[in-house]
């Protein structure tokens, strides 16, 4: 990228949500920019006027003090006020992928960048996106703090250990992108990048196609149920009663110490490596760890499957 | 002796030996309970580290000045930079102004004939001094490349190095800290001489009262913390790792919880000086004293309200992020206060150009870059954007360095005669003072616009297209670097060629200039009594009165 | 230095204000304790929060009876410094020292009970990290609740230690002083200290012995 290019990206962004960052990023940078010319013209205009010898009008003509001390605490105030509300605004935007949104698992590691699309296609520090189309990333590292940052896209999001985390952003133009870990997480830590290819969506299929996998990832994560032993238990009239998890993504779960939770990614999760810390209400507390006998994919690939029981239900009613 | 001097009369002729000559063994420096002389033990040992906190910044930036890794190995610039951070936060930022100024001056601002505790001062720079060696011996011992933030898990479990060492100094130096802390609150409240209500106090006096209150209700917080992940490297307990059970995030609360308001510690003495300098070289009374003083104490009570605002891509929740960035944009609010005020002492001022005002103007300059930019990271979208970029460094050095470094050094110049007894030479000081708001400018902005480009802290090689502007960013710190040498040069030759200073050679205001200079070991022979408010320079230099 | 002047520091004006500065300064370090205590306090509660079963689950293996005799030891010692305080502005100096060391002495028991409860801890598995082990469901859970009783209660002990170290030392320094008075305000203040320690053990004894033993 030449230096024309990196001003190009100062003043242009490659993600919808970028334009509305970029719109507040220049407003700051108008207000802050007139208030440094003001005070800075303010300070070398008395400077120069009122240096020691001048023979400038020094007479007080009493200047009432608290008006002014109100006036210049109350405009702030009111221009902050609404920088605060507008950026907020966006951010709750950035917080809410929609339902429709392309899902793609990214496991972050010492150091690299572990992908995998929904049709089974991995790849490692390379992010390949259809232009046009919302893209969710569900995001989780398998040892310390990192952080998924496109700059062109304006979102970073920390990827935490034992916690998933998401990012979303549709892309509106074709390009390749810096992909970095903004979280320092350890030696190697600013080599820990990538690159983001936004294709057009024909040559996103045909990216995808180039090398097929064998399996998408509900397909995977339906044969670890079934390999793993999931579904000796998790079946109706299973050996040992268990909960039935068809349906079961996004809606509220009864608990057996009476309180109740929307059984979202994150418990799903739990409730594969912790079983026993939240028991749905009704069962006994059988149910073995997971921890450590699944890579963080895996589990990936698991949650997908038992999210995909639910669109399979609403389906066919 | 002018009868016509306002404040308190000039102290009589002392008897006593000035602090400097009363004794001089060594054991009678090592041993003092003296204020004054505990203020040049914290000054001493601060520079010494400030040099090798700089070295690191040094040895960054020449690393920086091409993107490939080829002048260090990744596992050594993470060790400098994080040997930057923690010298130059805790071992000099933090010290910086209130151990040394602070010392040295607080109970000469209020008539006190020392500090409430002596004994207790003279402790808190030991402590400080072993906390040193612990860091020092960190250092030697292999490093550390935590970064000075020590996030957990990656410090408890998985960073190599002498962690806990480092960690132990930083734990050790707080109780520094807490110690000067409470000296500082307990005299301002105790020990005021007769007449010196708090608003006839300096606001240096209003300043070093805040972050004390700071000093306290935060280092213990962050003393347990660094305990804990500790504990968790130590024996292996889950505390923060959630490998173990416990929760990152919480140790990123609890650090912040002291951090960002340590980042208040780190400026509010810094603007108490420049409200002293300002008052003086404009020979006016600070515009709106009270809503000044007042200012301080919102920016130490919002100050512990807004350290949410490192954490909004943090897994943190989006309505806590909201309200940690609500609370963010009010604490610019009284910053703003502030700069307003300067600005508009000023007018209609006498004012004269000698270093500490160059100094004190560069505070304004390049605080209020620094607090504007404040605003960027406060916004939630944008934060999310500029976080953990250079934009962020950048911000926080136009704070750090360009407040706290560049009004440290203004207040050394300022009260130099007072401390040393001796004037700085005006021509070299005047040149450093303008070399360091270039160099410091040219080493930063370019940093902004990094930032805003996307390119991410911490990082040892980069993509190509970054270089331009990190030579540029180079370029400034070799400048600097000119900057920060040249006061360490000419103050030592005046300690022996400088001309003797007389009591006041600025004629200022403030009871710590009636004392002789350097001032006797006991300040005050006689308690001077106050009857006026501070900064009367407006009578001080009624047109009747003649003077050179 | 027999002269009353000499028992001014030369930073004071007069008795009154030195008193006033150290009593000051005293409520100021422990405001700082209060929020060196208070970040354990906040991790307790968050971590309570996330786990609540296991909590409950693991204060039931906390021995309550040890805690309650701690608790009452703790309150009778902090009533003898009360009472010591009072009698040292009467200047009744062995009476305060048999306070202070009665009061030091309890501390010191404190202490003992405290070791044989770690002991029982650590024998039964409970001390967290490698040699932890517990049987239960959640034993995450409950290992997390140990770290917090191994450090807070840890934490808590080692300033009743300094406690006992100073209320020993003031009480033999009470009796054998030239100029006892000099010391009231050093008992006084020693005082508030173990007033503060005793306030802390009166927070953690809830937390660790009593919760989820309710009916």
């Amino acid at each position: 990228m030449s230096f024309r290019e990196a001003i190009e990206l100062l003043t242009s962004s490659a993600s919808e949500i970028g334009r509305s960052v970029d719109a507040i990023f220049w407003a700051l940078t108008a207000i802050c920019g007139f208030m440094v010319l003001l005070l800075g013209t303010l300070i070398l205009y008395f400077c120069v006027r009122y240096r020691r010898g001048s023979q400038a009008d020094r007479t007080i003509s009493g200047v009432s003090q608290t008006p002014l001390e109100i006036a210049w605490v109350a405009i702030p105030l009111l221009i902050f006020l609404g920088l605060f509300v507008w950026a907020g605004v966006v951010f709750f935007h950035m917080a809410r992928p929609p339902d429709n949104a392309l899902e793609i698992h990214v496991v972050g590691k010492q150091w690299m960048w572990k992908i995998q699309h929904p049709d089974g296609r991995r790849e490692i520090n390379e992010l390949h996106l259809p232009v046009g189309r919302p893209v969710v990333l569900l995001m989780i590292s398998q040892d310390v703090i990192h952080s998924f940052y496109v700059p062109a896209f304006r979102t970073k999001q920390d990827v935490l250990p034992g916690r998933y985390s998401r990012s979303w952003f549709v892309p509106t133009k074709t390009g390749v992108y810096h992909l970095f870990c903004a979280e320092y997480c350890g030696t190697e830590h600013s080599r820990m990048v990538g690159k983001v290819y936004v294709l057009e969506p024909a040559e996103y299929s045909g990216w995808l196609a180039r090398e097929a996998e064998p399996n998408s990832v509900v397909a995977t994560g339906e044969r670890l149920f079934l390999s793993r032993g999931c579904a000796g238990c998790h079946v109706a009239g299973g050996p040992i009663r268990s909960p039935l998890l068809e349906g079961i993504f996004r809606k509220p779960v009864a608990l057996a110490n009476g309180t109740t939770v929307i059984a979202d990614e994150a418990y799903l999760r739990d409730s594969i490596l912790v079983p026993n810390q939240d028991v749905v209400a009704g069962y006994d507390p059988v149910m073995p760890t997971f921890q450590g006998q699944l890579a963080e994919e895996e589990v990936l690939q698991l949650v997908a499957y038992l999210k995909s029981l639910t669109i399979e239900r609403q389906k066919s009613p | 002796m002018n009868p016509a001097i306002s404040q308190a009369p000039l102290q009589p002729l002392a008897s006593e030996p000035d602090y400097l000559r009363s004794a001089q063994t060594l054991g009678s420096w090592l041993l003092t309970t003296d204020h004054k002389r505990i203020g040049i033990l914290y000054m001493i040992s601060i520079t010494l580290l400030f040099f090798i906190g700089g070295v690191a910044a040094a040895l960054l930036r020449l690393e920086l000045a091409s993107p490939a890794g080829d002048l260090v190995a990744s596992a050594t610039y993470n060790k400098l930079f994080t040997i930057h951070g923690v010298i130059m936060v805790w071992f000099f930022l933090i010290p910086s102004v209130p151990t040394v100024l602070g010392n040295f001056l607080l109970p000469l601002m209020i008539g006190a004939r020392d500090v409430a505790f002596p004994r207790l001062n003279l402790a808190s720079w030991y402590i400080f001094m072993f906390g040193a060696c612990f860091t020092v011996f960190a250092i030697v011992a292999g490093g550390v490349d935590t970064g000075w933030t020590f996030y957990t898990p990656y410090s408890s479990t998985y960073a190599n190095g002498a962690v806990i060492a480092m960690a132990a100094g930083v734990f050790i130096t707080g109780f520094a800290s807490i110690a000067t802390g409470l000296n500082f609150i307990v005299t301002i409240h105790k020990m005021r001489a007769p007449g010196l209500t708090w608003f006839r106090l300096p606001l240096f006096v209003w300043t070093l009262y805040t972050t004390s209150l700071i000093l306290v209700l935060a280092t213990p917080v962050l003393a347990i913390t660094l305990f804990l992940m500790a504990l968790e490297r130590l024996f292996g307990v889950g505390i923060f790792d959630p490998a173990l059970g416990g929760d990152p995030i919480l140790f990123q609360h609890l650090f912040w919880f002291y951090s960002h308001p340590a980042v208040y510690i780190m400026i509010l003495p810094g603007m108490g000086v420049t409200s002293e300098i300002i008052a003086c070289f404009a020979r006016k009374r600070i515009f709106g004293y009270r809503f000044v003083a007042y200012a301080s104490i919102a920016i130490a009570v919002l100050g512990f309200l807004v350290w949410g605002h490192h954490m909004f891509v943090s897994g943190q929740s989006v309505y806590a992020g909201a309200v940690f960035s609500l609370l963010s944009f009010l604490v610019a609010v009284p910053s703003a206060i502030k700069v307003f005020n300067w600005t508009a002492t000023l007018y209609k001022g006498s004012i004269t150009f000698d270093t500490p005002m160059l100094y004190a103007l560069g505070f304004i300059g390049l605080f209020t870059v620094g607090g504007l930019t404040g605003l960027f990271v406060a916004a939630l979208a944008v934060d999310v954007h500029l976080t953990d970029t250079y934009f962020v460094i950048a911000h926080f050095h136009y704070v750090m360095v360009g407040g706290m470094v560049m009004a440290y050094l203004g207040g050394i110049h300022f009260w130099w005669p007072k401390i040393s007894g001796r004037l700085y030479p005006e021509f070299p000081a005047r040149i450093s003072a303008l070399t360091i708001f270039a160099g410091f400018n040219l080493t930063f902005f370019p940093q902004f616009v990094l930032g805003m480009l996307g390119m991410p802290r911490r990082y040892h090689v980069y993509p190509d297209e970054f270089q331009l502007l990190n030579v540029l960013s180079s370029a400034g710190a070799s400048i600097l670097a000119v900057g920060y040498i040249l006061p360490l040069a000419y103050l030592l030759w005046s300690l022996r060629y400088g001309k003797r200073a007389p009591a006041n050679p600025w004629r200022a205001t403030g009871l710590e200039w009636t004392t002789p200079s350097p001032p006797p070991t006991h300040n005050f022979a006689v308690t001077p009594t106050v009857n006026e408010p501070p900064y009367a320079y407006e009578t001080l230099d009624e047109p009747s009165r003649d003077y050179v | 230095m027999s002269e009353p002047a000499a028992e001014i520091a030369h930073q004071f004006a007069d008795a009154g204000q030195q008193r006033d500065a150290a009593t000051f300064g005293m409520w100021i370090f422990l405001c700082t304790e209060v929020l060196l205590f208070g970040a354990l306090f906040l991790g307790y509660t968050v971590y309570r929060l996330q786990n609540p079963e296991a909590f409950d689950e693991a204060a039931a293996h906390t021995l309550i009876v040890a805690g309650s005799i701690n608790t009452a030891i703790l309150l009778v010692s902090s009533f003898c410094v009360a009472v010591a305080v009072h009698l040292a502005e009467q200047g009744d100096r062995l009476r305060v020292t048999l306070l202070l060391c009665t009061a030091a002495l309890l501390g010191a028991l404190f202490l003992a009970v405290k070791a044989y409860e770690y002991n029982h801890k650590i024998h039964e598995g409970f001390f967290p990290g490698h040699s932890f082990h517990f049987a239960g469901a959640d034993s995450r859970g409950v290992e997390m609740f140990f770290v917090l009783y191994f450090t807070m209660t840890g934490l808590h002990a080692l300033h009743v230690a300094i406690g006992v170290a100073v209320l020993t030392g003031y009480g033999v320094a009470v009796l054998l002083a030239q100029r006892p008075a000099r010391l009231t305000t050093a008992v006084d203040l020693a005082g508030l200290y173990w007033h503060f320690v005793d306030i802390v053990w009166v927070f953690l004894f809830p937390l660790f012995y009593l919760v989820g033993r309710a009916p």
